[in-house]
């Protein structure tokens, strides 16, 4: 402000104005400071418990950070393609590390499926029976929650507090206790995500039905049709386009948690990992690594591309 | 709005009616659907052995464990020695403590000089157990005084246990004497005879459908519902009884404030005299909670600190790299084909590599514990938000910019009074998403390792005797979830406005 020197005189009203402004513009200066610092305290304080809590430290560690690449390289770059076709390996020594045939799960005489294929198929599986049935109790648990389809909120409040606690509860609990009963096998996996994506879809749908136009379904009350002929008639057609892009999501997520649940004991591609990374079993690994990378990529795209179709240039966020 | 009456819609209907017909797909669309969705639920009962997975499970154990999280039992056992005296054990690391004399479970002792044979001669328990068959009551005196009268090893006199009865829940009783076991349970009983000698356990009447003896002559379990069940067999009554509630939630059994009632530790703490001398009581109590054998507090808040923190920092750190890096992937602020191309691939490959994978290298290079998990949680997340905040960026309106490019404001000065402002609220709106949501994510990558409350739930259910822990920690989690949730719709609404995400 050094174009001109001259400032025209303040008034007695004017001179309170720019006080007061000057008194605010310092307080949220000093707010903004304040915030600043606390905020850089409870990260200080946070990485330094994180590193102290850990059983290597940051620093320590911090030059054997690669070390793990080593192991990961295997004896030559075919290998992998052996691992995860399960084709013999030269280097068999009758090992587990190098018997890559022995995972085969043959159909027939001579045709087999490679281990890991079979068991990447597993746990999509695991992720689309669990995101069916998310589906189907989440549909119908929406309609119970959301505030236009459902004005007696005895039934709302319990509903939306059953799906956050379905929400909520940590899968790993859910896993661990029906691995307990069950025994190990893919169906606890099935259980806990399905049990966690009720929860979650239910929030979405209930969300996308509050915010359906009901000038439909007041034209079905006006001919006199019952609760469910409105909703099916008025509301599901709207709906539909949003819960299907919302499923397609969750299946996209739950492929991910399938898998990690899978590496607690869950069965599928995810306990592999886990087993062959303790191992050391660098060219599985490897070949598991790539074999999850595609799939996932593979599921994304096509549940963008899909949702695109349904719902066109709505924009859905993964989130 | 020119409104059509019936005879008109009718005649328009007639002039096309292919207008009207609905296609094949329309019509059987649903149940087309539906018959899919079907065949592949049957596919997947097959496909995992639905069936026979159910059929082999272990239903029982679930109830017990289910009731586990929210109960405790004492088990006594009640050992009948050869000679009728009987003992009542408890095994080790019981909740009521070491030197247990429970109101429910009442004795009678007896004072006698007693034989202990340490090689058993079969003739002292023949002579004595007959006449226990036709006497009643008051049999065990006269049997102590029939073996006493036998060839001997080693004599004593001491105190016995001749009658116990275990009191299990409102009018559900187990009376056990040396002979015999009386079950009462509301207005049924049964009386079940002990006969030592051939082991064999009999009742006197028919069973109810409470009490369950599989074998003639075998052990027999008496089920009295929640409160708990019995197993007897000729030399001892098993009692399981079950409490609701955790105990020793507070203290455990080595402290000296254990059992004692609330008001007591109330009055000890502020007023008492020291237990210890070297401290007081205020701060032996805290160190006593802190470090309860059974509940482990102290581990488990700092477990449930740590995957707090995972999840804090990860997702902060991930928002801080995914920033700058989101701008370099946006089409229409940087203008270079190349430089978005290799921004937008490398989120693909960050987000593509699960937050599993991560996990378990991050587990391998630092060692498990928090910070495999926040570099995890980093990775995973800068990939997520990456890829958000490129596609926020490329709907952002271009007028702001412009207008702060024609005053002259170098590319800097653009970015930040022509982009930051519009995308800001968005940026932080789905930061706070995800640091809630993997709060929720840091517990389960927990447990391959990555540190947090995750691998010690694992532990709690690996043991299958440690659920009303786990009930614990789950509790905690929930608590922490919904805290985030609320704090995260609070400060997301503030930013965005009265739109809740």
């Amino acid at each position: 402000m050094s174009i001109s020197n001259a400032r025209p005189i303040l008034g007695e009203s004017g001179r309170m104005i720019e006080l007061h402004s000057r008194q605010l513009a310092a307080q949220r200066g000093f707010y903004t400071l304040l915030g600043a610092l606390l905020l850089l305290c409870v990260v200080s304080g946070s990485l330094w418990f994180a590193n102290e809590t850990n059983s290597g430290k940051f620093f320590e560690r911090l030059p054997h950070l690669f070390d793990f690449v080593e192991d990961l390289v295997p004896r030559d770059g075919m290998e992998i393609w052996r691992a995860l076709f399960d084709l013999p390996s030269p280097y068999n020594d009758g090992s587990f590390k190098y018997n890559y045939p022995e995972g085969r799960a043959y159909l027939g005489e001579t045709f087999y499926i490679p281990e890991y294929f079979h068991k990447m198929v597993e746990t999509l599986n695991i992720a689309l029976v669990s995101t069916g049935i998310g589906l189907l109790f989440g549909f119908v648990l929406a309609f119970l929650a959301a505030r236009n389809t459902m004005p007696n909120s005895w039934v709302r409040g319990p509903v939306r507090r059953v799906m956050e606690i379905l929400r909520a509860f940590p899968e790993v609990v859910i896993a661990g206790f029906f691995l307990a009963i069950l025994s190990l096998g893919p169906i606890p996996a099935v259980i806990a995500v399905s049990i966690h994506t009720v929860g979650a879809l239910g929030k979405m749908f209930y969300e996308v039905i509050e915010n359906a136009d009901m000038k439909a379904e007041e034209g079905l009350r006006a001919v006199g049709a019952t609760w469910l002929e409105r909703m099916w008639f008025g509301i599901v057609p709207q709906v539909m386009p949003n819960f299907m892009s919302y499923f397609l999501l969750r299946l996209e997520i739950n492929v991910r948690a399938s898998t990690i649940i899978g590496a607690v004991g869950g069965g599928g591609i995810g306990e592999l990992l886990r087993l062959s990374i303790g191992q050391g079993h660098e060219a599985k690994t490897l070949a598991i690594v790539l074999l999850l990378l595609l799939t996932i990529v593979a599921v994304d795209q096509f549940s963008a591309w899909l949702r695109q179709k349904l719902s066109g240039d709505q924009a859905f966020n993964a989130i | 709005m020119t409104i059509l009456n019936t005879s008109e819609m009718e005649a328009i209907a007639a002039r096309h009616p292919d207008l009207l017909r609905l296609g094949f797909w329309q019509r059987f669309r649903v149940p087309a659907i539906a018959l899919a969705c079907t065949l592949y639920l049957l596919f997947a009962w097959w496909y995992f052995a639905v069936g026979k997975v159910l059929g082999e499970a272990n239903w029982s154990i679930a109830g017990n464990y289910l009731a586990d999280w929210v109960s405790y039992e004492i088990r006594p056992q009640i050992e009948i020695d050869a000679d009728g005296a009987m003992r009542i054990e408890y095994p080790r690391f019981d909740p009521i403590g070491p030197n247990p004399n429970p109101d429910w479970l009442q004795t009678r002792r007896e004072t006698v000089t007693r034989t202990i044979e340490i090689p058993a001669p079969n003739s002292a328990n023949g002579a004595a157990a007959k006449p226990s068959s036709s006497f009643m009551a008051p049999a065990p005196q006269a049997e102590q005084q029939a073996a006493q009268a036998r060839p001997i090893r080693e004599t004593r006199t001491e105190e016995i246990l001749t009658e116990a009865v275990v009191e299990i829940g409102s009018a559900r009783t187990i009376e056990v004497h040396p002979d015999r076991v009386v079950l009462t349970r509301g207005s049924e009983s049964v009386a079940l005879r002990l006969d030592r000698r051939s082991g064999e356990v009999r009742a006197d009447g028919a069973l109810p459908s409470w009490v369950e003896q599989r074998l003639p002559g075998g052990r027999a379990l008496a089920y009295f519902g929640v409160s708990g069940w019995a197993e007897i067999s000729a030399e001892r009554v098993r009692v399981r009884k079950r409490f609701l509630g955790w105990a020793n939630f507070l203290f455990d059994t080595n402290s000296p404030f254990f059992g004692k009632p609330a008001s007591e530790v109330a009055t000890l703490i502020v007023s008492g005299e020291r237990i210890q001398p070297d401290r007081s009581n205020l701060s032996l109590a805290w160190n006593n909670i802190l470090y309860n054998s059974e509940w482990q507090h102290l581990d488990v808040w700092e477990k449930l600190l740590q995957t707090i923190v995972m999840a804090f920092i990860g997702t902060l750190f991930a928002m801080l790299v995914a920033f700058p890096l989101s701008f370099i992937a946006a089409r229409n602020i940087f203008r270079n084909r190349p430089a978005n191309q290799v921004a937008k691939r490398l989120f693909d490959f960050l987000r593509s590599v699960d937050m599993l994978i991560w996990a378990l290298f991050f587990t391998r290079a630092f060692g498990p514990g928090p910070l495999a998990g926040i570099s995890a949680i980093f990775l995973t997340d800068t990939g997520t938000l990456g890829k958000l905040y490129s596609e926020a960026l490329e709907n952002i309106d271009e007028k702001q910019r412009e207008g702060v490019r024609s005053v002259g404001a170098p590319p800097v000065a653009v970015q930040r009074y022509g982009t930051v402002p519009q995308v800001m609220p968005v940026f932080l709106s789905q930061a706070l998403y995800f640091w809630e949501s993997n709060t929720r994510s840091a517990t389960i990558i927990g447990a391959v390792g990555a540190g947090g409350i995750g691998l010690k739930l694992w532990e709690a259910m690996r043991t299958n005797s440690d659920w009303e822990n786990v009930a614990y920690m789950v509790l905690l989690i929930l608590l922490v979830v919904f805290i985030f949730d609320g704090i995260s719709n609070a400060l997301r609404s503030r930013l965005i406005g009265k739109e809740r995400g």
